[in-house]
């Protein structure tokens, strides 16, 4: 039944040699495309990391539809619930008593009563001059044992301001308060939505100088959630969550440090001196940690050797100092699939520029990428699901936001996913349009 | 309450529903929206998306576009693509936010039909109504501006159109094929399919069939002005099970020869009997009402009602059918039900009913899309 219909000649399909890119956009804004790999995560997925939470969507049919069933798709239905806007708030008014209305409704007809409810509004909302404390406060006060957290789905927002996902890291964090004695013996990763690898040497290092690190996955409750408020410290690796830490260093005053998500030994090395100074420990010594993550590459470069490697962005917030990890070691990176770059990575992109100037750079959205979908005449082993995609390779490592693969034995660990991806195919169709990459998946 | 949903899922919208009308055509659409509209109809609403290609884009319009009302740069990315891509036509589709600063959608149709010389269409959706909707208004305004001319008809055998054929009401579980299938062997040819499986030159000949067989509300309107303009009868209904597929077969037959529309399950055999088991069907108009009458035909015990959470007209619902837009109206309307056929996200309204799974890719999306039982001609799949 299914038949594509023609390509064009010209797919518009724009590529980019690095030595020719602009950073850190390297090609021209329009109309976008999406293409069906979809293990990164939306705020529906990080909202469910609250435990005991309901999440409330108020919005356009069109918005609510993605929201409820990445809620379906993940088995958490029972923890979401919709307020539909219709034309009559839009031209009448009303989107207060909308709301209102529509939370005790839902409230009183859920069967069981959640600790909190992230209540999300719209792009809608900031175009009806709605008023949100008066929303907010009424509702808090009909059920005062209920903590409601104002969500945001503000596309519009995307290029501009404060994106939807580093909003959402804000108020994922905004139910905690300051505690009168923090814990010195406690502190947080905060806003990633995937845990840090179980046997990264951070967590070790941290627990052998008498610290936990405290994570929102491992909360088993909402009050264990609650607890992590009086952590001593907080540690991030995304930079998306730059605006959480400076939210929770002027709400809690709790101090932060960001640890980039560097693919690099001497980054890396440089953050943990760094960490340690500020957390007033001595130096870590990583030294075994070093030499298996050099031993794991070596092992990594055997098994995989001259086959052309392609990443995506999706893979890693740091596509291109991974990339460079991998060309430095003698891997044949061939192509980085990337619409944009991070600040972090503008050094890496400026060593790549001088000393591999025919890396390639393909977007992921351009409207051309509709009609690329390449077989591969040779195995290509690709890292990170659009990457496979575009190259049509069942080769690849299937891990989105870096998987919490962070610091030597993370990389270690990659080299591994690596390998295993360069001997066994896997079911691309199947896998990559699954959301939520970690998350449950009842497809 | 009223626009309120604690429990399931919700409808597609009209914006999806027109792409979804219009994605085999070889046009490009572009729904003029910051970010969310694309990826949700491609991962939810379009099982086509992975291997079938289609131009269906978004403007990724920002807030300060939206605050200045900067049309010209979605002229300006539309031309540029449109030079680059060749689509044979161009749909330009609204959402929330450019329904909230008043975007004039057939205004900009008409610039950018202009400069690139190709058909273009200007759909007023604002992603607040259902895909039901959106279908409707693709299929007509595709009607209205490629069917024009009448087009000689077979003379050996009745060729009949098929309208309102969307994977969100069909899947692509082989349905709309099964009912080309059904078509042939009643003796008709079947002709083109709005919009499944036919490409657009093939919609250029919708004029020559001599009855258009409507199996969705969403191919409604376009079957009216294809009678308005070419006197071509219509019949409504889809060819479920073996006996009501029969009487469907002879409405079309007898709306030819009579050159007059007609719905086929129009006349409900029995309702209301107490004394018969009463089934719930949730869904889609014209689906659940040929579905209704067809499992009355083929189980005199049943005595079905169907429960329409999405648009349609009155003549499209049997005597006792309801419309059932709310959340709570359905939860309600069940209560009086021995047992339900619904999608199954609808199972949480009803979990002590005896319940027969009846997947809709416009509710539940992609979550059940292996489970969708083709019906055509046979009830048996259902397990009733």
């Amino acid at each position: 039944m299914l038949s594509s219909i023609n390509a064009p000649e010209n797919t518009g399909a724009e590529q980019v040699y690095i030595k020719d890119a602009s950073f850190p956009a390297p090609f021209h804004a329009g109309l976008e495309y999406s293409s069906p790999a979809r293990g990164t995560w939306n705020i529906v997925h990080t909202g469910m990391l609250i435990p005991e939470s309901h999440q409330i969507f108020v919005c356009a049919y069109g918005c609510l539809r993605g929201v409820v069933l990445t809620a379906a798709e993940m088995n958490a239905l029972d923890r979401y619930s919709s307020i539909s806007i219709s034309e009559k708030q839009v031209l009448d008014g009303g989107m207060e008593q909308l709301m209102i209305d529509g939370v005790k409704d839902i409230i009183e007809k859920l069967s069981y009563r959640p600790r909190a409810i992230l209540l999300f509004i719209s792009c809608q909302h900031f175009f009806l001059a709605y008023d949100q404390q008066y929303v907010f406060d009424t509702v808090s006060d009909m059920f005062p044992d209920i903590r409601f957290i104002d969500c945001y789905m503000i596309p519009t927002l995307r290029k501009s301001g404060i994106t939807p996902d580093q909003k959402m890291r804000i108020q994922m964090h905004m139910a905690w308060k300051k505690p009168e004695v923090k814990n010195k013996n406690q502190i947080n990763l905060i806003g990633s939505n995937l845990p840090l690898y179980a046997h990264a040497e951070l967590i070790g290092w941290l627990k052998e100088n008498g610290i936990t690190l405290r994570q929102i996955h491992d909360c088993k409750d909402y009050d264990d959630y609650l607890s992590m408020a009086a952590s001593s410290f907080n540690i991030y690796y995304e930079p998306l969550v730059h605006m959480a830490a400076e939210d929770l260093k002027k709400r809690l005053d709790t101090d932060s440090c960001y640890l980039t998500f560097s693919f690099r030994k001497e980054e890396l090395l440089e953050d943990y001196k760094r960490l340690a100074a500020t957390l007033n420990l001595e130096e870590p010594n990583f030294t075994a940690e070093i030499e298996e993550m050099e031993s794991a590459i070596e092992i990594a470069k055997e098994k995989i050797g001259d086959t052309e490697i392609v990443i995506d962005y999706s893979f890693t917030f740091r596509p291109l100092s991974f990339a460079r990890m991998l060309l430095e070691h003698g891997f044949h990176v061939t192509e980085i699939y990337a619409d944009a770059f991070a600040a972090d990575d503008k050094e890496d992109f400026e060593y790549l520029k001088e000393h591999f100037p025919d890396l390639l750079i393909r977007p992921t959205n351009r409207p051309g990428m509709r009609f690329v979908h390449e077989t591969a005449d040779q195995k290509v082993l690709a890292i990170g699901q659009k990457a496979a995609y575009f190259r049509g390779t069942d080769y690849f490592v299937n891990v989105a936001e870096s998987g919490g693969y962070f610091g030597f034995n993370g990389i270690s660990e990659i080299m591994r996913l690596m390998t295993e991806a360069y001997n066994e195919k896997k079911d691309r169709k199947e896998i990559i349009q699954k959301k939520g990459f970690g998350c449950e998946s009842c497809i | 309450m009223k626009q309120v949903v604690v429990k399931t899922s919700t409808y597609s919208s009209d914006e999806f529903g027109v792409c979804s009308a219009l994605y085999e055509l070889g046009g490009m659409v572009v729904m003029h929206d910051a970010s969310g509209c694309n990826s949700t109809y491609t991962t939810h609403d379009e099982p086509r998306w992975y291997d079938m290609d289609s131009m269906i884009y978004i403007s990724a319009i920002s807030e300060m576009e939206a605050i200045m009302g900067d049309d010209e740069k979605l002229i300006t990315d539309i031309l540029e693509t449109a030079e680059e891509l060749k689509p044979k036509f161009i749909a330009i589709v609204g959402a929330p936010i450019p329904y909230m600063t008043g975007t004039d959608f057939q205004a900009i149709a008409n610039i950018v039909e202009e400069k690139a010389g190709l058909f273009c269409f200007g759909f007023q959706t604002n992603g607040m109504e259902y895909y039901t909707k959106g279908i409707s208004m693709a299929l007509r305004e595709l009607t209205d501006r490629f069917c024009i001319e009448s087009v000689p008809k077979p003379s050996d055998r009745m060729r009949v159109n098929i309208l309102g054929a969307t994977p969100l009401d069909f899947s692509v579980n082989g349905t709309v094929d099964a009912i080309e299938s059904w078509l042939s062997k009643k003796g008709f040819e079947p002709g083109c399919c709005f919009a499944m499986g036919s490409s657009l030159d093939e919609i250029f000949l919708a004029s020559s069939a001599h009855v258009n067989l409507v199996i969705s509300y969403g191919g409604l309107e376009a079957a009216k002005l294809l009678e308005e303009r070419f006197g071509i009868p219509y019949v409504v209904g889809v060819p479920y099970g073996q006996v009501f597929s029969n009487l469907l077969g002879n409405t079309i037959y007898q709306a030819s020869m009579m050159n007059r529309h007609q719905i086929a399950y129009a006349a409900k055999m029995e309702y209301g009997s107490e004394s018969k088991k009463q089934v719930a069907i949730i869904g889609e108009s014209v689906l659940c009402a040929s579905l209704a009458s067809a499992i009355e035909m083929e189980h005199p015990e049943l005595n079905c009602k169907v429960l329409c959470p999405l648009d349609t007209e009155s003549l499209l619902l049997r005597p006792g059918d309801q419309r059932t837009p709310e959340e709570d109206d359905i939860a309600s309307a069940l209560k009086k039900a021995d047992f339900v056929i619904a999608d199954p996200l609808y199972q949480t309204l009803c979990p002590e009913k005896e319940f027969i799974s009846l997947p809709h890719t416009a509710f539940s999306g992609r979550i059940f899309e292996k489970e969708i039982p083709i019906l055509i001609g046979d009830l048996s799949a259902l397990k009733l």
